[in-house]
């Protein structure tokens, strides 16, 4: 209701965020529920990189959703989980 | 046999696991936390881990050496949390019939770690200022990430 015709359907949506490491310290927390239009990971990352100043640039992160590792342009559903991996440095 | 602690890794009890009477070789890495870095003077490390995530890309990698290189048996323990100067932050363990499958394995194993594994070390200077490796803002963060091969 109240979309003009042609404009594609964007629903909002609830998605899981968990933060670690840098994103972690820049946003405060470690998750939280997010309420959303973004249809896939990559705009999600460009809403939350807007919305909380994130110094990372989408091209040094990876993402995965519910547990996996996923291509930007996966599409978000209800109450996915997301996570934002900045470049990682084990061993 | 992939994973992670929070407190000191325990070699024998590891190697122990590992023990099998077809192989004729057992190689083994320690990863340790090193002084230095960057020529900055490191005080201590701090890993945090995507845990889930981790014990996936972690167990992954080691059937992948054991698909690759045809080996016993494969063990790695990543340590997250606090680490001082001189602690295992890593360890890989590697059986095999013989030598050259199991050396190819452990650097197959650690070479996959460092670059796939969903884990992040914050490093605290001796001159009380911190940060996340490979996440440095400057700008050569770009740079930095070539060169350890992050994408």
């Amino acid at each position: 209701m109240g979309l003009s015709s042609g404009m594609p359907f964007t629903a909002e949506k609830q998605i899981h965020v968990d933060y670690f490491a840098i994103l972690k310290e820049q946003r405060g927390k470690d998750s939280e529920v997010i309420q959303t239009s973004a249809a896939t990971a990559q705009e999600l990352y460009s809403e939350l990189k807007e919305r909380f100043g994130f110094s990372l640039a989408q091209n040094h992160l990876s993402v995965a959703v519910n547990d996996e590792f996923a291509k930007w342009d996966t599409p978000l559903k209800e109450n996915d989980r997301v996570v934002f991996i900045p470049p990682v440095a084990g061993g | 046999m992939f994973k992670l602690s929070q407190t000191d890794i325990d070699i024998n009890i590891l190697k122990a696991s590992l023990l099998d009477a077809k192989a004729g070789a057992y190689v083994s890495f320690e990863g340790w936390v090193r002084d230095t870095n960057d020529s900055r003077h490191v005080l201590q490390l701090e890993y945090q881990a995507y845990e889930t995530l981790a014990l996936k890309e972690g167990a992954k990698i080691l059937e992948e050496a054991q698909t690759r290189f045809g080996i016993n048996g494969a063990a790695c323990v990543h340590r997250t949390g606090s680490l001082q100067i001189g602690e295992i932050a890593v360890w890989i363990g590697v059986t095999c019939e013989h030598r050259q499958e199991a050396f190819e394995a452990c650097r197959y194993i650690i070479d996959e770690i460092k670059t796939r594994l969903p884990i992040w070390k914050k490093e605290t200077y001796t001159d009380g200022s911190s940060g996340w490796v490979n996440c440095r803002q400057h700008a050569h963060a770009e740079e930095i990430n070539q060169e350890v091969g992050v994408s």
